[in-house]
């Protein structure tokens, strides 16, 4: 690449087409020159590291600091060193276990269902198809909702008396499930509003990774006598393996922060404590419980570091889980 | 953590210069014609169901707002709309201030899209097109902030915003999300492809400086890829609900805040809320039926090449 780019420094000097010809040493046009080629890339990514550093990097770590103190939502600019109590405090609280087990189960209750269908349907949608942009567009129509906007809806679909599911259900004569209040069917609930609004994002990211795949691997195939299905068991998923990775990460990661969808699934001031019982009371919730309704900031910021544990153990069993992968492959 | 994330992401960071033919300095985003093999009956069966399962909840949402409070919560649930949606769309919008709410979320969504467009151009050029001490490890660096969840920066970024006078207004909203790690990641992608050196430097030869190039070429070159990214940070921050949530308060709210606390009051009128809901995803929906096609193109692109 060196050689495609330009030595301005050099002897040569930058042809005078542009305006007036300097007749000063060209010393000092070299050096600026020499700064701005040096100095330029640090400019154009500079804001990205300030504005993270400043909004991402540095409250990560005071986030430490707070969750040794105690610090009260009403009195935000006085803190008293506490050590290591407000971690004691959450752990030894079984609602924090409760968030913690609600989070794993809702991520895999959403995630797994929702990463199989998109494979499907990004499948289906690979074919040759009429009108494909409309699919497309319909697929993805959940994706201009906001989380709000769906929280709200699946209530009122979700409803034990009158909800438009428990009446279409009633019909096969399993209509009287009290949705939000269910230890299980609170859960499927709000993994239904992630599903529903994922899937179809999802589904145009593996579609993407799907087109890359070059054809002939296909037609070698299909001369070799495999089926379709076989060709999409044995070359299509080992082709997607690292976007299926990927969409893995992201998922869980989303997973860890839902928040919106438990909030609003019953409306009225239910959610704050994720329902009645801490039914779907997930970390998200948990934190925004003891920061913003109880006003201890102390405790809330010891949950943050929680969740930053969580996230590195699950990035640990996505290395291991990886690592095994491409082993059983090779 | 970096190294779990098995990206699309993990970059060829030293790429081969491309091969320069002419015409090449613009590449759109395409919609590939993949396997070729055709379609059938089951098919646009299975796609029609799922569509169909896509669009209903937000169809409904329309029934739901144009009935009243006791026709949305009877048995059986209306399946068609009634005649009350504009009057309820009224009530909507007294109650929740939604015309302020509205008029925020624009500002919001206005700057945080401008900010995002300059600056993620400026340094997915730096990353694509320019060699500098340390380029392969800030770009990981950069990809591995899209894994850090906001949650862990929530408490102190509060305090923060309260410390600098920023408590509850729309700038504490705004400044954390001028420049994120996906738009320079998508701004690097598009024109690690769609610059050509020669381009560069042909502008170097003739004496322009960097930020000239910058004007003059490299913002010509990306302009498809940053009206794409421009709607899907437009549609993300229109639809952000966590922080903002967090950091504004009852009588200064973006949209999405207001309707999360007209559901939260104690005695929510189900079928106001509802045209709540419908006044604050019009409008995305309106750019979504004007610009699906750029929009799936940008987050299919976004999503593999690499």
């Amino acid at each position: 690449m060196a050689t495609t780019t330009p030595t301005r420094g050099a002897p040569t000097p930058p042809p005078g087409g542009v305006g007036a010809v300097s007749k000063e040493p060209s010393v000092w046009r070299t050096r600026l020159w020499r700064l701005d080629d040096k100095a330029s890339p640090y400019a154009y990514i500079a804001p990205f590291f300030l504005i993270f550093g400043a909004f991402g990097l540095y409250p990560m770590l005071y986030t430490g600091w707070i969750a040794m103190h105690r610090v009260e939502m009403t009195s935000l600019s006085q803190s008293e060193w506490v050590g290591w109590d407000n971690f004691a405090k959450i752990l030894q609280d079984s609602e924090f276990w409760t968030a913690v087990t609600n989070t794993f189960v809702i991520g895999v209750i959403s995630t797994v269902p929702q990463l199989l269908m998109a494979l499907g349907l990004a499948h289906l949608l690979n074919y040759k198809l009429r009108a494909s942009t409309f699919w497309r567009t319909v697929i993805l129509t959940p994706y201009a909702t906001s989380v709000a906007t769906a929280a709200l809806v699946f209530a009122l679909v979700f409803r034990a008396d009158g909800g438009l599911l428990n009446w279409v259900l009633h019909f096969v004569g399993i209509g009287n499930t009290d949705w939000g209040n269910g230890e299980w069917s609170s859960k499927f609930a709000i993994s239904a509003i992630v599903i529903w609004r994922w899937t179809g994002y999802n589904t145009l990211i593996y579609l993407a990774a799907m087109q890359a795949v070059p054809t002939d691997l296909y037609e070698a195939a299909s001369i070799d006598g495999a089926t379709r299905w076989q060709q999409f068991r044995k070359v299509t998923i080992p082709s997607l393996r690292p976007t299926i990775l990927f969409t893995i990460v992201i998922s869980t990661i989303g997973s860890m922060q839902l928040f919106g969808e438990p909030l609003l699934l019953q409306g009225g001031t239910l959610g704050s404590t994720g329902g009645s019982e801490h039914q779907y009371e997930t970390l998200s919730i948990y934190l925004f419980n003891y920061g913003w309704k109880l006003g201890h900031l102390g405790p809330a910021a010891a949950v943050a570091w929680a969740m930053l544990v969580l996230l590195l153990l699950i990035a640990l069993i996505n290395l291991i889980v990886g690592r095994v992968l491409r082993k059983s492959a090779a | 953590m970096t190294t779990t994330s098995p990206t699309p992401t993990a970059p060829d960071l030293d790429p081969a210069p491309l091969p320069v033919t002419p015409g090449t300095g613009r590449r759109r985003f395409k919609i590939g014609a993949g396997q070729q093999l055709k379609g059938g009956p089951f098919t646009y069966a299975a796609l029609i169901i799922v569509g169909l399962g896509s669009v209903f909840p937000l169809y409904w949402t329309l029934v739901a707002a144009s009935h009243d409070q006791q026709r949305v919560l009877d048995s059986p649930p209306p399946l068609l709309p009634g005649g009350r949606l504009w009057s309820n769309l009224q009530s909507a919008w007294d109650q929740a201030h939604l015309g302020k709410a509205i008029v925020n979320t624009v500002v919001v969504a206005g700057s945080i899209t401008a900010a995002t467009l300059f600056f993620c151009t400026l340094a997915g050029y730096a990353f694509a097109k320019m060699r500098f001490r340390g380029r392969g490890a800030l770009m990981t660096a950069v990809i591995a902030t899209l894994t850090i969840p906001p949650q862990l920066s929530v408490v102190p970024l509060f305090m923060m915003m309260a410390d600098i006078g920023w408590g509850g207004k729309l700038e504490s909203v705004i400044f954390p999300t001028l420049v994120g790690a996906f738009g320079v990641f998508f701004m690097r992608q598009y024109l690690l492809e769609a610059l050509p050196y020669e381009l560069i430097e042909a502008a170097k030869v003739d004496g322009a400086t960097n930020i000239r190039i910058v004007w003059n070429v490299v913002l010509p070159a990306a302009r498809p890829a940053m009206m794409v990214l421009g709607m899907l940070t437009f549609v993300q921050a229109w639809n952000d609900f966590f922080w903002p949530f967090l950091a504004l308060n009852q009588d200064n709210p973006t949209i999405q805040v207001a309707l999360g606390q007209l559901s939260a009051s104690y005695t929510p009128d189900q079928s106001i809320v509802m045209a709540g809901a419908l006044i604050s995803t019009l409008p995305l929906l309106l750019v979504f039926v004007i610009f699906g096609k750029q929009i799936i193109g940008g987050i299919m692109a976004g999503a593999v090449k690499g």
